[in-house]
């Protein structure tokens, strides 16, 4: 019995510590697959688009909560924009599944959505891929969307979309560069790979090409929800002489607090951060899955239900890098930022990844 | 590179680091060595410590008082501790089973609250540090020792107070023979009902004591699975403490300096993948557990639930 336990304890312990998602996301446990309605306050937007006799349905299934501040609330927050958009739940409905960190719960989900007929089902979290490979075919009249990722498995039925995370890693990174008096930033990552991997070269690539003389130091701590680690690492990063930070990921809110506490400047990422310390948040880079969402629309009311990839970047608008109004950044910085996003979008700036 | 690592700074970055990394599991730790030397496995520390980390964070920052947010946290550790007391002596449940429901109702009851009750993540400003007069100022020991929030004092000295409770009194003494052998003490006219009452209540005080110190003292934020797994590493330190505080203690310090050892190898660019650094501390902790639980002897009646024979 006591072996048993112990090997129980021990099992749990490790999986719930270090769940190992191999990618951008963050796993967050909430209770069984909960379907919740959508949101019904969507204001009617003044000129509805051709609105058809039935809505436009869309059912997600996403790893960690909508307000993460992170990666689940970007997708969150964009099928509201969308909702908004196309004038209200009449025209477009969505219904989701959040907190799905584990993959097989996340797979009946996608399953059940598919089956009620939804029109396009999105699978929001790279570890869902090889579920959706095999669902996807079962139901062909089905469109399926997942992400982050460039592969459709040559499926007529699925779509894939990703963000280009290092561009705007790489203009966070000109700015903390600009910013860092101490020449030192550390940067809190969960696991080293995906669009964490991406965003935190790209910050290292921004620094080093405004200011190389600026240490860039760097801490996967292997989890995406090890709230009380990150917060650690922030500190060992602020004692090891660091007054920027950025991170990626959703543990991160326990980085942002330490980043507060002691003044150092804070850099986002996934969603806007600045609403948690509005002190020290210079900007975050924002996606706006809505770009690829609209694009996703269009094509399956052609009748195309999947077979294209979709790179949100900062050209197409997928991509947004949102100042915080509270932070006092000099027109100076703001200027640079701005020529940086600018040259990133007409090519004149290169990133080259390590 | 690897010379970087003893400089002053980073020595005292790391010591600092681990001493707080302990507190949360020192808690939770020591409130379930209570449970078991009772004879009562308690898996459901992780869902005790998220609603009184809910419970504390939600309640301090409505209120704008941590204390208050302190002893709701405990008040929901004790009724936690309360059903699980029900459920397991009166009713005779399968303890680890029964310890995982009890986790499962915490993570989904504090992911449920905090929805419905605050909807975003917010921050608090927590229990601030206490600079003890006079020792605070030496050099290094200072830092790491005399400059930390109330909560990590509070962990640290729990454990010679447990200690003490556990071998020197009656009430320890009594705890212990109903863990060894409740039929003996049942027969000498000890409740053993009353004393798992206690310690399993005991234990979920410390639990959502353990939820508060991450909520409203070392991180100042609530998420949704923010212990992440933490509880369990506490269950796990039990074992590895051999059912004796100051054995928690040394598994507590030990799992927790190797963990801010790897953060700050990263840091200061040692060569060793990420992947490899955040293994350490677990696989350290393995291999102690392997050369060591072998020698000590758990509590004989540890999981079994207690029946009067006729």
């Amino acid at each position: 019995m006591k072996k048993f336990v112990l090997t129980l304890v021990l099992a749990l312990a490790l999986v719930l510590s270090a769940c190992g998602a191999p990618a951008t996301e963050a796993p967050v446990a909430t209770e069984a697959p909960a379907e919740v309605p959508a949101a019904t306050e969507a204001p009617a937007a003044t000129e509805p688009p051709a609105a058809p006799a039935e809505p436009f349905r869309v059912a997600v299934v996403m790893p960690s909560a909508i307000n993460d501040l992170a990666f689940s609330q970007s997708m969150y927050d964009a099928l509201v924009r969308i909702q908004e958009e196309m004038g209200g739940p009449e025209a477009f409905e969505f219904v989701y599944s959040e907190g799905m960190f584990v993959v097989d719960d996340a797979a009946a989900a996608i399953r059940d959505y598919a089956t009620q007929g939804y029109d396009l089902v999105i699978a929001h979290g790279s570890q869902y891929g090889s579920s959706l490979q095999e669902i996807a075919p079962d139901f062909p009249e089905t469109s399926f969307a997942w992400g982050t990722t460039a592969d459709t498995f040559g499926q007529p039925n699925i779509f894939a979309y990703e963000a280009a995370s290092q561009e705007g890693g790489y203009v966070n990174g000109v700015l903390a560069a600009t910013l860092s008096q101490s020449a030192v930033i550390g940067v809190v990552g969960p696991i080293e790979t995906g669009d964490a991997k991406l965003y935190v070269d790209g910050f290292g690539a921004g620094v080093a090409a405004t200011n190389p003389d600026v240490t860039v130091n760097v801490n996967y701590i292997g989890s995406f929800s090890d709230v009380a680690l990150a917060s650690e690492a922030a500190t060992t990063h602020i004692s090891a002489g660091a007054d920027v930070l950025t991170g990626t990921a959703q543990m991160v809110v326990g980085a942002i607090g330490k980043a507060e506490e002691n003044n150092a400047l804070w850099f986002g990422t996934q969603s806007n951060q600045s609403s948690l310390a509005p002190s020290i948040v210079v900007a975050s880079q924002v996606y706006h899955w809505e770009v690829t969402l609209r694009e996703i629309i269009a094509l399956i009311n052609e009748g195309t239900l999947g077979g294209t990839s979709f790179k949100a970047n900062l050209a197409n608008g997928g991509e947004v890098i949102e100042f915080n109004p509270d932070y006092a950044l000099s027109d100076e910085a703001k200027a640079l930022a701005e020529t940086t996003i600018q040259g990133i979008i007409d090519g004149t700036i290169k990133i080259t990844l390590p | 590179m690897i010379s970087d690592l003893f400089s002053v700074t980073v020595l005292i970055g790391i010591l600092a680091s681990g001493i707080r990394l302990a507190t949360p599991y020192l808690y939770a730790a020591i409130g379930e060595t209570f449970s078991q030397k009772s004879g009562v496995l308690n898996l459901g520390v992780e869902g005790q410590m998220l609603l009184g980390a809910f419970a504390a964070f939600y309640v301090a920052l409505s209120t704008g008082s941590l204390w208050l947010g302190m002893l709701t946290a405990m008040i929901v550790g004790a009724l936690m501790g309360l059903a699980m007391a029900y459920v397991t002596v009166n009713l005779h449940a399968q303890q680890g089973i029964s310890g995982i429901g009890f986790y499962l109702f915490g993570l989904g009851m504090s992911d449920l609250l905090f929805q419905k009750l605050m909807g975003n993540v917010e921050t608090v400003k927590g229990f601030p540090k206490i600079y003890i007069p006079g020792l605070s100022d030496i050099p290094g020991i200072g830092e790491i020792f005399f400059s930390q929030n109330i909560l990590v004092y509070g962990a640290y000295l729990l454990v010679p107070l447990a200690w003490f409770v556990l071998n020197k009194t009656t009430l320890g003494l009594k705890i212990r023979s109903v863990g060894e052998n409740p039929d003996a003490a049942d027969s000498l006219g000890v409740s053993v009902a009353r004393i798992r009452y206690f310690t399993i209540i005991l234990g979920g005080v410390l639990s959502g004591i353990a939820g508060a110190s991450l909520s409203i003292a070392l991180l100042n934020v609530f998420q949704q699975n923010m212990t992440s797994g933490l509880g369990f590493i506490a269950v796990a330190l039990v074992y590895f403490g051999g059912w004796r505080p100051v054995g928690v203690l040394g598994g507590a310090l030990l799992f927790s300096l190797i963990n801010s050892l790897q953060l700050w190898i990263q840091v200061l660019g040692i060569p060793i993948p990420s992947d490899i650094a955040v293994m350490m501390p677990y696989v350290l902790t393995i291999l102690v557990l392997v050369a060591t639980v072998s020698r000590v002897r758990s509590p004989s009646a540890l999981s079994k639930p207690f029946e009067r024979e006729n």
